[in-house]
């Protein structure tokens, strides 16, 4: 597996989603928000979480306008794998490859904390490392996480199983408990919460490993 | 020549911002706010020629997200 992490100004969890890859058994490449290709061979681009841009306009709003994202766009829609984790889940939405959107918290506070989630789908090279219906623990950290979409949207990503993971204890005001979800061809993974900070025994957590196992199974190969 | 752009979060869309400044307001004894939206104001100066039309794909493209918010388009 070759994997892309893309770093903007303001990224924060670059490097650690680049361990928990490398951990996984991955090549992995840092592509700066400038570059305009994707190094050759790579399976899989990976969107951090941080506060690109600082957040300003809307979060993920400027870097999903930044030059890499054009690629990272393209790659999806030749069927490449995309993964964004919180800011990396914001920038999902904003370039459309995700529908909805991150609103800010219900409570309006930062929450930083681990939560349950529940297995929603193991259908996804994604979440197939998972029992459905079983709970992983995995931090959150985040200001804007209460995910939004119109009622018909939710209902779509229900019915056609593209709900990857639920909060048990809704944190943040998220329609439908809704804590990360997957594109139509279940190549793209968005989600708030961070598997790469529950990826090793020194994290206090291991629950994250299975995701990024299941990812190099299955495009070890590609 | 400069334009206004108003964005503000959709009708239906939970505003906990604008929820917590009339909470506030009513603490302050400001009776009677019934609700607070709370959106931005961008202004853009621009090149003669620009068309309102150029200032609404701008929106559509990045000033606003129309999941969640809709705008109003004001040349000054």
């Amino acid at each position: 597996m070759h994997a892309a992490v893309v770093v903007f100004p303001g990224s924060n969890c670059d490097r650690d989603l680049a361990v928990a890859f490398e951990a996984a058994g991955a090549k992995v490449s840092m592509v700066w928000h400038k570059d305009t290709v994707l190094p050759e061979g790579v399976d899989i681009v990976g969107i951090p979480g941080g506060f690109s841009y600082g957040d300003y306009l809307r979060c993920g709003a400027i870097a999903a306008n930044s030059p890499i994202c054009g690629e990272v766009a393209a790659h999806a829609q030749r069927g490449g794998y995309v993964m964004g984790i919180c800011n990396g889940f914001q920038v999902l939405t904003e370039t459309g490859l995700l529908p909805g959107a991150l609103l800010r918290n219900a409570g309006l506070k930062y929450i930083c904390k681990t939560v349950g989630l529940r297995v929603m789908t193991s259908d996804s090279d994604f979440t197939s490392g998972y029992t459905v219906g079983s709970e992983i623990n995995i931090p959150i950290a985040h200001h804007d996480g209460n995910y939004f979409a119109d009622a018909d949207t939710i209902a779509r990503l229900q019915g056609e199983d593209r709900v990857a993971f639920t909060y048990t204890d809704n944190p943040n005001g998220a329609q439908a408990d809704i804590a990360g979800i997957l594109s139509e061809n279940r190549r793209v993974l968005g989600m708030m919460p961070h598997p790469e900070r529950a990826a090793d025994a020194g994290h206090g957590g291991t629950d994250g490993v299975a995701l990024f196992r299941a990812l190099a199974g299955a495009l070890v190969t590609a | 020549m400069k334009a206004r752009v108003h964005v503000m979060l959709k009708n239906g869309v939970l505003d906990p911002q604008g929820e917590a400044v009339r909470h506030a307001l009513g603490a302050m004894g400001f009776d009677g706010v019934k609700g607070v939206r709370q959106g931005k104001v961008i202004e853009l100066d621009l090149a003669e020629g620009t068309s309102e039309a150029d200032v609404e794909a701008m929106c559509e493209k990045l000033l606003a997200n129309t999941v969640i918010e809709s705008y109003s388009v004001e040349m000054v």
